[in-house]
């Protein structure tokens, strides 16, 4: 992974120092609330509902042992022991002082991170697919280019107050992990046939309060052009993006309004009309990052692991884990890990300190040092060898860390919700866990097969319900929560928005209606259908009468 | 109105006009842009030199017109948070206009240093902060990952420094 | 035996340098217990209430100041909306957090599931 050098070291001090003296002449009176408020923001800090909340970045998901310990510390340190991971891999801290926050950052930056633009109207993390690099369906690592945006992008004097938040995804696989139609700039890597790379970029994608699918502004961008257009379309962006209200600012707005082909004619234009530069020190940059996501020392192993096989025929829980929790790896003889935070009736995406450092040992031990966050607030482990799966099934087991529900009904993503957010207008958390209590049974979740499961507190949608497909937004009715229902919702390649079912349904009867949503696939389902095909084959009817009939 | 220039406060020569304000007979004048298309014959033999303030919705491609006779271009931030002034800024820049770019309205030291960096070179302050914030304020960071950005000494632009040893006549040009 | 419900409006804000959710107090100090609030029933009560907080952020000491629908019940000050309850006592589910842990919620009944 990315190690940075002294420029990179210097940055981020100099910026924590810059953050330190902001935070001062705001505790002073020197700044305004109004005026501190962006750059708290461009540090990762949000006032929140109980306290501040702090996001720092994970850049495209990656961290090291060292890195997860840290926020081990961190958590016990300044917060109340545990962290969140989110669905754009970062980690949030609900629980941070102001005062403190300049000594947090100093500490991150000592392993090589950062909260720089987790929030504000500024370009966020790149994210990618968390199993860049381990994937056997990937065409190449697209993290190196993740690393080359991020740098890029990194205090930005001409798009650091841009209309309003702006998030890039990058994928390297055909089979897309990283949600690159729903982001503001999805970058998709391809090959022509000489084999040659490419990039196609997508814009104007995204969820919240109007989800819609992005457009495809380029089919095969070269490489080295990323920087210089992606520029472009950051000036467009940032010169012709509504203003004038905040809940139409965001660039798929920018995009609808034009239209996609007018939209593309002046990306292009300003692209032509952009002094052309020499690309070479682009090219060079990406080839220097790029030594630094060369693939780890795998060892020559056979396909078939003996340990493993006897492991899983002797006992059954372990098997179970195998079933969803560990994934094919490109390299025979290795395996993707995921880390479930998802235990039964368990808050979504929560890590002790404690489990925090479990995971962090076993990286070191068994995974070449390297941790991901995923979008479904999970962690992985990249690169296991299948000799060590069952070891390190005990130790996560043993931590609560082995929930076999991975793409499960159990594997429920939750934003924190009412009870954390001010900007909710219902709980999301307690959803999760009611659902995850009724469908605690393993067999019923196998029999059901992958489904998600996703619940957004509020019409920001920072649970993703749009492409869950199950979908549950938390509105507020006469000062009582309620949730509506969507169904068919998907981020893959494939990506749709769920459509709305009908009327809201108070908190303890939600676990009823999505039993009964399930139930009706399962009456209905073709043999091996999956849920998500299932309902785009029957539509919303089925369900509906389902949900809706009188009783 | 106290300028930012160059690391110290300097007074403003310049004489600004509003629309309807009658032309003096000579002197350094400002007027809004819309007025400078409207009276541009009567306005090239000005005795003094000319100015503008263009806002966040002209756009630039007329303005490429008039760059050789203008000396001042005044962008005014309506808000801090109004970031489409840095784009015109680079822009305006990137055209070939070398002479004087204003910051003006809602500037305020935490934001200094990226309006250096997209090519403003003067800053319209109040007498809330003194001289020492602004400097402080402007040169907090030494370093920027972006290309081509505008450098006082002492700033360095990462990519470039990392591959200098590499191709050493690469540098993309900059002003400066 | 009726109980009397009195309602109004709580001033609330985050303290500053430590972002603790604090609540206005009849003597104009900032209370971190919902329970030594001042609930004003009348607008212009209402009005002076909010006037004083925005006095303190302009001196820096707290951010964030608002009013929130509550009322009196059996002498104690209760949120009327469930988002100020969660505020008053921190997540629902995490009752081992927040106000509620530390003796600070106020007279709820700490709210669990849904």
């Amino acid at each position: 992974m990315y190690r940075y050098d002294e420029f990179d070291r210097q940055f981020v001090t100099q910026r924590v120092a810059q953050f330190r003296d902001q935070a001062n002449r705001r505790l002073a009176g020197e700044l305004t609330e109004d005026e501190f408020r962006p750059l708290r923001l461009m540090n990762g800090l949000y006032l929140q509902l109980h306290a501040y909340m702090l996001r720092i970045a994970v850049p495209y998901g990656t961290l090291s042992s060292r890195q997860l310990n840290t926020l081990a510390l961190i958590a016990e340190k300044w917060d109340r022991g545990y962290g969140h991971f989110t669905t754009r891999q970062n980690i949030q801290f609900n629980w941070i002082k102001l005062e403190d926050t300049a000594d947090i950052l100093d500490t991150l930056a000592g392993v090589e991170m950062h909260a720089i633009q987790t929030s504000g109207n500024c370009i966020r993390n790149v994210t990618t697919d968390q199993w860049a690099g381990a994937a056997a369906d990937e065409l190449a690592d697209p993290r190196p280019v993740g690393e080359l945006v991020r740098q890029w992008s990194s205090l930005h004097p001409e798009f650091s107050y841009l209309p309003r938040k702006f998030k890039i995804a990058v994928t390297g696989s055909p089979n897309d992990r990283a949600a690159v139609k729903v982001h503001d700039i999805g970058l998709r890597l391809h090959l022509n046939d000489k084999g040659k790379r490419g990039w196609e970029v997508l814009v104007g994608g995204g969820l919240g309060r109007t989800p819609v699918i992005g457009v495809t502004v380029r089919d095969f961008l070269p490489e080295q052009e990323l920087i210089a257009y992606l520029e472009a379309i950051m000036r467009v962006y940032n010169l012709y993006g509504r203003r004038d209200n905040k809940y139409k600012a965001r660039i798929k707005i920018l995009v609808h309004e034009l239209g996609a082909d007018k939209f593309r004619a002046e990306v292009e234009a300003e692209y032509a009309r952009r002094p052309h530069a020499d690309t070479k020190v682009e090219e060079r940059e990406l080839q220097r990052i790029t030594t630094y996501f060369a693939p780890p020392q795998f060892e020559k192993l056979p396909r078939w692991s003996a340990t493993f096989e006897e492991a899983r025929g002797k006992n059954k829980d372990f098997a179970n884990w195998v079933r969803t929790n560990v994934a094919a790896h490109r390299v025979d003889g290795y395996a993707i890990v995921s880390v479930s935070l998802k235990p039964e009736g368990g808050i979504p995406g929560d890590a002790t300190a404690d489990q925090m450092r479990t995971v962090a040992d076993l990286a070191l031990r068994h995974a070449f040092d390297e941790i991901r966050v995923s979008h479904h607030q999970n962690l992985v482990l990249p690169h296991v060898r299948r000799d060590d799966l069952f070891a390190v099934w005990k130790i996560l087991n043993a931590a609560g860390l082995a929930a076999s529900n991975i793409g499960l009904a159990g594997d429920i993503i939750a934003c924190p919700g009412l009870d954390y957010c001010s900007l909710a207008t219902a709980r999301s958390i307690p959803i999760a866990q009611s659902i995850s209590r009724r469908f605690a049974d393993l067999n019923r979740q196998h029999e059901i097969g992958p489904l998600r499961i996703n619940i957004s507190g509020c019409i920001n949608a920072c649970g993703h319900h749009h492409v869950g497909h199950i979908g549950i937004l938390g509105l507020d009715k006469k000062g009582e929560e309620y949730y509506q229902i969507t169904l068919g919702g998907s981020s893959s390649e494939n990506a749709s928005i769920g459509t709305i079912l009908g009327p809201g349904f108070a908190g303890e009867d939600v676990p009823d209606a999505i039993e009964k949503i399930v139930n009706t696939y399962l009456a209905r389902r073709q043999p091996g259908e999956e849920f998500l095909s299932a309902y785009r084959r029957l539509g919303p009817q089925p369900f509906k009468e389902a949900l809706y009939a009188a009783a | 109105m106290p300028l930012l220039k160059n690391g110290s406060i300097v007074s403003d020569d310049w004489i600004t006009l509003g629309t309807d304000d009658p032309l003096p007979e000579s002197g350094d004048v400002v007027i809004p842009y819309a007025r400078l298309l409207k009276e541009w014959e009567s306005l090239t033999d000005h005795d003094g030199r000319l100015g503008v303030v263009f806002t966040n919705i002209d756009r630039i491609e007329a303005l490429t017109l008039f760059l050789p006779r203008l000396a001042l271009i005044i962008l005014p931030f309506p808000s801090f948070t109004d970031g489409r002034a840095y784009s015109l800024a680079r822009q305006i820049r990137e055209v070939g206009y070398s002479r004087e770019l204003r910051a003006a309205g809602n500037v305020l030291p935490d934001q200094v240093q990226f309006m250096l960096q997209v090519g403003f070179d003067t800053f319209e302050i109040g007498d809330r902060f003194t001289a020492d914030v602004w400097l402080k304020a402007s040169r907090q960071m030494s370093l920027a990952y972006q290309r081509g950005l505008y450098r006082p000494p002492g700033q360095q632009e990462v990519w470039s420094e990392r591959h200098r040893e590499a191709e050493p006549w690469l540098e993309q040009p900059h002003a400066g | 035996m009726t109980t009397t419900t009195e309602k109004g409006k709580i001033l609330t804000a985050n303290r500053l340098r430590d972002g603790e959710v604090v609540f206005l107090t009849h003597s104009g100090q900032w209370s971190e217990n919902i329970d030594g609030a001042v609930l004003a029933t009348e607008p212009q009560a209402q009005a002076a209430l909010e006037a004083r907080g925005k006095e303190d952020e302009h001196v820096n000491l707290v951010t964030g100041v608002y009013l929130f629908e509550a009322e009196r019940r059996d002498g104690h000050v209760f949120a009327s909306h469930i988002k100020e309850r969660i505020r008053s006592l921190g997540p629902t589910v995490r009752t081992d957090l927040g106000k509620q842990a530390e003796g600070k919620g106020g007279h709820f009944d700490a709210l669990q599931g849904v």
